[in-house]
């Protein structure tokens, strides 16, 4: 059943309401599981007569394998097998039956499907063994002779030949056409600035690297726990590849170390579990490496240019924001990079491009905010030199150019606190003390900083199910086929169930990571609790109806003939709205019903009429301190206040450790992450913790999270519009415009490494 | 131009058998308080022992390089990366793991304080967070907020709770400290201070 779309539906906000839970910042309802090490992630459910696998990585970065010599390794005892092109079972051919729901336009990447290396560290092939490190071992005997080929992996050299890629992906929406002229204009303008900028790749790295264990049953079934951030993506995908019926293959992963993005897509561990544990007919575990997290999907390496125009009083006459971003050879990877550049600011004259070069990487990957991480710092860090040519403070710059509408398609936002955002994060920060001298403050041989920018994301809705059952005891249970990969999905889902029947939170449980749940999507792009907290408000709220329907009808009870909407629901009871000492209990409702169980499954579908009608985005303005050390260029960021605006929030204590965290990425972003590539042998050099930075404890200090009041009719039932890209966009600029402010030096290339500030 | 190229190291080497897996070795560990009698490889580090064989999965792999802390386990009350020791070298040694530090259903200290202050998102890196904050409290060397960030560092978040891990520590080092005094002052007393 279709739960319908309508509007009025949206909740008292308030926390202080009966049976309110929705609001409240409660601890992590599987918090317990994952202090005492009880929570159970994807390679580690152990079973009787595990095998494991071993991947091999291909050493050279294009060409072709020339001969295979696996006898050392099988020769060794408690080697089972050694799989690769030469000797894999019959594999489909079609792209289609390799394709998953995030896969952009092209041919995704087979594992073992021939001898053609299209990129480093190319798994070529998997040993598997009786244990562990045997299989390790045996992956070093194998003997490779390979035929290397010119590779491409330098984005400036692969540049020339870029092209404009369509409607590639799900989720992207290619540059609008461009408005006024905005060259001319550039021209014209009475103050310019015109900047280019370098994106350095990164890889997600989440701290569970990525692993599969697939177990074999006796019947020839298959559960599979994988890391994953869909597990139905997981199931349709091996399922396709392996030409298997879904009956025959469940999915189960409660939890998930990290993936921001990740697990997207399956990864190529679990085809090779799975090509493993169909073949021996074995339960089989493959694990990558940390260098091995290094070889598949990555935030792509982008330049850009962003110029802008501007009359003397700040207001834009000009913007123009170019993206030249990697893709592999064999898909068009593409994420919104420059459109947001034609959402933020009001002017008549903008042009946005972007475009694609084909390297031999792995095809790129969505990363926490994909697209705006890249290109909304780009826009902020030249807005900031702009106010600075303008001798105008960047927030009064931005407040000059605000939009009510999104300029890009005529469209009102469906709710925009960016103004209170602005108001909030500088009263916090102090903002209107600074000195907009740059290098005007100082202690000792530290320059400090004060810099801010905006972010910006998408609101976005898909369609979802839910299934719940409540017993006669009055506990609920609650379901659906999505993952939790830390944003808190288990505790959210829980408040929003308990808040609509007015349950308390330990009469509730919610599951999912398993692929006999209903429907979800992917969890990716914040749009979880708009989705499926959606589902769960709606098979909720029909349980509601339901109880409400069965309590007023009863001949001799005290909420006779009152309607559903006369009753709260509150601790557990059915209560009379006019007078509180009229009610009965769930289980008194279902007694007097002879129930023992009331079950209901909904689907969840967006607004689509009215969120035709609105862009619906959450924002955020960032201001960011720096200590720059003037010998060293090592750079400290002191304070972050993260102002947003993403509507409801469900849960302000772990909406603030989402926030938190994605201003942690951004500091990465600004500071620190860069995969780098040795262009002579076309792979990436540092790929390890100890090469590829993160940042660590004492890299982080004051992080201030505050969520402005929103209020949204249009982005889902809820209200609530996610918070998991948000935190992250803004950061990079605010951090790279406090650096400036510290040093005088505006540096448009991330991260901003010692080396950078100490050179110009 | 195309040009072969081989894995040089393996050489002529290739011919021969390779040498085969070594023996199985019995290791006599204490793990939370009880002695086990663990038959392992030479080579089994002792956190692939913890996960594999005692099926003491808590422990995690984040790297298996001694990189990012997250298999961080109590050694004879001492801090260290279980993946980069082997099992047969921790012989007749404590081990204590995420598993073993609540009392039956009362959680550590440790453990509360990081539910409370919400210091973990997906929770993979927690268990070695904690254990290492534990042994970092008895190292006893930490005594602001900064010092925690530094010998912390040594454990990586990428969720990037690091304020509130550093607020549950915190916590739990002040809580510490009250108790100390506490009993110092009763000891005071006891020794006939003044009254």
């Amino acid at each position: 059943m279709i739960a319908k779309p309508t509007i009025p539906d949206l909740l008292d906000q308030s926390p202080d309401r009966p049976g309110a839970q929705i609001g409240k910042p409660v601890s992590r309802v599987d918090g317990r599981l994952k202090v005492t090490g009880a929570a159970k992630y994807a390679a580690e459910f152990n079973t009787p007569g595990l095998v494991h696998g071993y991947i091999l990585s291909s050493a050279v970065a294009r060409g072709r394998i020339l001969r295979m010599d696996t006898a050392r390794a099988l020769a060794l005892p408690g080697v089972l097998q050694v799989f690769t092109h030469e000797n894999r079972p019959s594999l489909p051919w079609f792209d289609r039956r390799w394709k998953d729901d995030d896969a952009p336009k092209g041919s995704p990447f087979r594992p073992l499907y021939d001898a053609t290396i299209h990129h480093a560290l190319q798994p070529i092939a998997l040993v598997v063994a009786e244990s562990f490190e045997l299989a390790r071992y045996a992956a070093r005997l194998i003997h490779v002779e390979y035929e290397a080929d010119p590779h491409q992996t330098d984005l400036q050299a692969a540049s020339a030949a870029a092209f404009t890629p369509g409607k590639d992906k799900g989720g992207f929406e290619p540059p609008p056409k461009p408005r006024g002229d905005a060259d001319r204009a550039l021209a014209e303008a009475e103050v310019s600035v015109d900047l280019e900028f370098t994106q350095a790749v990164e890889h997600h790295n989440p701290m569970e690297m990525h692993a599969s264990t697939v177990v074999y049953h006796n019947d020839g079934t298959l559960t599979v726990h994988d890391k994953t951030q869909g597990p139905l993506n997981t199931q349709t995908y091996v399922c396709n590849v392996f030409g298997l019926p879904k009956e025959a293959v469940r999915v189960i992963s409660p939890f998930v170390g990290g993936a921001f993005g990740s697990g997207l897509r399956p990864q190529h561990q679990l085809f090779m579990a799975m090509l493993a544990a169909t073949t021996l007919k074995r339960s089989v575990r493959v694990e990558l490496s940390r260098p091995q997290m290094f070889s598949f999907g990555h935030r792509p390496e982008t330049l850009q240019r962003v110029a802008l125009g501007a009359r003397k009083d700040g207001t834009l006459t000009a913007i123009i924001h170019e993206a030249v971003q990697e893709t592999s050879q064999t898909e068009n990877y593409v994420e919104v990079v420059v459109n947001w550049s034609g959402q933020q600011y009001k002017c008549d004259n903008v042009r946005l491009d972007y475009k694609l070069a084909r390297m031999d990487t792995h095809t790129p990957l969505d990363q926490r905010a994909p697209g705006a991480a890249t290109g909304v710092p780009a826009l902020e860090i030249a807005m900031d030199e702009l106010a600075a040519r303008l001798g105008m403070d960047p927030l009064e710059l931005r407040l000059r150019n605000y939009t009510e509408i999104d300029p890009n398609t005529g469209k009102p936002f469906s709710s925009k606190e960016l103004r209170a955002c602005f108001r909030q994060g500088a009263e916090r920060f102090g903002w209107s003390r600074r000195n907009p001298v740059p290098r005007s403050m100082r202690q000792g041989r530290q320059l400090i900083g004060w810099g801010m920018a905006t972010g910006v994301w998408d609101a976005m809705q898909g369609q979802a199910s839910a299934r719940a059952r409540l017993g006669i005891d009055g506990t609920l249970t609650v379901g659906s086929a999505t993952a939790d990969i830390g944003p808190g999905t288990y505790t959210a889902m829980t408040q929003i169930a308990a808040d609509v029947l007015g349950l308390p939170l330990d009469k509730v449980s919610f599951q999912l990571g398993d692929s006999n749940l209903p429907m979800a999507p992917l969890q990716g792009g914040s749009w979880t609790v708009s989705s499926v907290g959606s589902a769960v408000k709606a098979v909720c709220d029909r349980l509601r109806e339901r109880l409400a329907k069965l309590a007023t009808g009863l001949n001799d009870g005290p909420l006779k003939g009152l309607k559903a909407g006369d009753l709260d629901f509150a601790g557990g009871f059915l209560v009379a709205r006019s007078d509180p000492s009229w009610r009965l209990s769930i289980t008194e409702v279902m007694r007097a019903n002879d129930l023992l169980v009331l079950e209901e499954e909904a689907l969840s579908v967006p607004y689509y009429k009215a969120q035709m009608q609105h862009k619906a985005g959450t924002h955020s303005a960032v201001f960011a301190e720096v200590r720059v050390d003037e010998d060293l260029g090592t750079v400290q960021v002191t304070r972050v206040v993260s102002a947003v605006a993403a509507g409801r929030i469900i849960n302000p204590k772990t909406a603030r450790s989402q926030v938190m965290g994605a201003v942690v990425w951004g500091l990465g972003m600004a500071l620190e992450e860069e995969t780098m590539t040795d262009q002579r042998l076309g792979r990436f050099m540092n790929h390890d913790f100890a090469e590829y930075h993160i940042p660590v404890n004492a890299d982080v200090h004051d992080i201030d999270v505050i969520f402005v009041e929103e209020h949204d009719e249009v982005v889902n039932p809820l209200g609530a519009k996610g918070v998991g890209e948000i935190g992250i966009v803004g950061v990079p600029a605010a951090i790279a415009n406090a650096i400036y402010h510290a040093t005088g030096k505006r540096i448009c290339d991330l991260p901003i490494t010692a080396d950078k500030i100490l050179e110009g | 131009m195309s040009q072969p190229t081989g894995s040089a190291s393996l050489g002529h080497a290739q011919q021969q058998p390779a040498p085969p897996p070594p023996d199985l070795v019995e290791v006599t560990l204490t793990i939370n308080g009880s002695p086990k009698t663990l038959h392992v490889a030479p080579w089994t580090s002792l956190l692939d022992a913890l996960r594999l064989q005692l099926d003491l999965t808590g422990t995690k792999k984040g790297c298996d390089h001694g990189q990012c802390g997250a298999c961080t386990v109590l050694v004879d009350g001492r801090r260290i990366n279980s993946c980069l020791t082997l099992a047969v070298m921790q012989e007749g040694r404590a081990v204590t793991t995420i598993e073993g530090l609540a009392r039956g259903d009362a959680l550590h200290p440790m453990q509360e304080a990081f539910v409370e202050h919400d210091a973990f998102q997906c929770g993979y890196c927690t268990p070695g967070q904690i254990c290492s904050a534990v042994g970092m409290l008895e190292e006893g060397r930490a005594t602001t907020d900064d010092d925690i960030r530094e010998l912390m560092s040594g454990n990586l978040c990428r969720c990037g709770a690091y304020p509130n891990i550093v607020a549950a520590i915190r916590q739990v080092m002040d809580a510490q400290a009250t108790d100390a005094k506490g009993t110092d002052a009763k000891a005071t007393n006891k020794a006939g201070g003044p009254s």
